[in-house]
């Protein structure tokens, strides 16, 4: 089969212009779903960790039922099945009036779902110190909240940086799948304008590139991250 | 529109089942091509040969920069481009999983190797065996203890991950699901049930990976 090279498809108005709205769409849908996934995932990670056992139980309910649903079918649920379940005028809201739904539901879709691996690394990363630092807090007379604020959490959240990076790497990457509920991030843009031009290879290639770029930004910005929270004398773990 | 209840789920439970058979099946290629490749590139990654070492660890990098839903789109056309004749989504997703897969186990290859402590091999260098006897007698068995549960919990991210071969239309079980729930108008149930398989399978394999952590932790 003989393939037609055209590497200026590239460059060709509107084409440009789509992919540069792919892109703000990439970037925005996964920086909102990270707000909501690094504080969710802190409250439940956190909530991993305290003595109640009912707090304890429910938030490990939430890992688990985030963890084991494959992302595609718990976007789907939102999108399709969420509007369905509500009172009527809320899912006709849903449905018909709200603007960029399939945004919003991306962002809360992402955002849930990276929240519960959020999680487990909050929870990893109390669990890393020593309960015997807890307990002088809690000796001294601070209140577990106390101890929360000023000895557990400032350390946690320094050892487990490097795999928070991993984390909000793969909410970029997860982004994509929100081409299946219509939103036009840089895959589905990539498909879209290989379709209209019949450059795929042209167009798979620009959008690999701009995920390997986003890679190396976010990878060099977590670096500076990294080192400007680094405890002296810690050994921290390094992200795989 | 039928009503949703166990005579129907019955009668929908052939076409489900094909799907699962797919799911299966690609999770199972997935996760036999990507460990033969992912050994390699972990032997390749570990060795002294610095180019060979360099290599396996920008193949590492790159698979694991792109959204696998990109990777399945490449091959999904670049595959009938290379055979010159349409080969189907399967292939091209499978093709796809064993890449992207590969990376994956290899770090999780790479990681239970080095948890083996360096002295280990010295000791056992020392102590007259080669190189190769120190790895398949002292080295590798540890190793393998320490990576089973990662590789278990990689297999299952694999096996929810495969729902992806819905953008090429592949009849897994997210898929037959999608196509028997838009034809009868049940497409709300089948999306819950769904996900509520996906759910059960997934919560006790990763019980199991659990399991095993507790049982063959060193």
């Amino acid at each position: 089969v003989r393939y037609h090279w055209n590497w200026a498809v590239l460059v060709t108005e509107p084409y440009v212009y789509w992919m540069l709205l792919g892109l703000m769409w990439t970037v925005l849908v996964s920086l909102s779903g990270w707000i909501i996934a690094f504080s969710l995932g802190s409250i439940v990670g956190i909530a991993r960790t305290v003595k109640q056992p009912i707090v304890r139980t429910l938030a490990g309910a939430y890992v688990e039922v985030f963890r084991n649903v494959p992302l595609l079918v718990q976007l789907f649920l939102w999108y399709f099945v969420l509007p369905e379940l509500l009172p009527k005028a809320a899912g006709t809201w849903l449905k018909r009036e709200l603007p960029y739904a399939e945004f919003w539901t991306a962002v809360v879709g992402l955002g849930t779902y990276t929240a519960c691996r959020v999680a487990e690394q909050v929870r990893a990363g109390i669990h890393a110190i020593a309960g015997g630092q807890a307990n002088a807090g809690l000796a001294t007379g601070l209140t577990t909240w106390q101890v929360y604020r000023h000895i557990l959490l400032p350390v946690a959240y320094r050892i487990i940086v490097p795999a928070l990076t991993s984390e909000f790497l793969n909410i970029f990457k997860n982004s994509s799948l929100a081409l299946t509920i219509g939103l036009l991030e840089v895959t589905s843009r990539s498909r879209q304008i290989s379709e209209y031009t019949y450059q795929p290879i042209e167009m798979f290639t620009e959008a690999t590139a701009i995920y390997c770029v986003i890679t190396l930004i976010v990878t060099a910005g977590m670096r500076v991250v990294e080192r400007r929270s680094r405890l002296p004398g810690m050994i921290t773990v390094e992200a795989r | 529109m039928a009503e949703f209840d166990l005579a129907y789920l019955t009668s929908a439970l052939p076409l489900l089942w094909d799907g699962m058979e797919v799911t299966l099946l690609l999770t199972l290629f997935g996760v036999v091509g990507g460990l033969a490749l992912g050994a390699v590139l972990a032997v390749l990654r570990l060795s002294r040969a610095k180019p060979l070492a360099l290599l396996a660890a920008g193949y590492v990098t790159f698979f694991r920069s792109i959204p696998i839903l990109l990777g399945i789109f490449w091959f999904y056309f670049l595959v009938p481009l290379w055979l010159g004749r349409p080969v189907g989504g399967f292939y091209a997703a499978l093709i796809g999983f064993v890449l992207f897969e590969a990376a994956y186990f290899c770090e999780i290859i790479r990681a239970g190797i080095q948890s083996v402590r360096r002295g280990q091999i010295l000791v056992g260098l020392a102590s007259g065996l080669t190189y190769r006897q120190t790895m398949r007698t002292i080295v590798l068995p540890q190793a393998l203890r320490n990576m089973l549960p990662v590789l278990l919990t990689q297999s299952i991210n694999l096996f929810k991950g495969t729902s992806l071969v819905y953008v090429v239309g592949v009849r897994d079980f997210l898929t037959a699901a999608d196509i028997i729930g838009t034809r009868d108008n049940q497409i709300i149930e089948m999306y819950c049930l769904v996900a509520v398989v996906y759910f059960l399978l997934c919560f006790a394999a990763s019980l199991l990976a659990g399991r095993l952590q507790r049982r063959y932790a060193i």
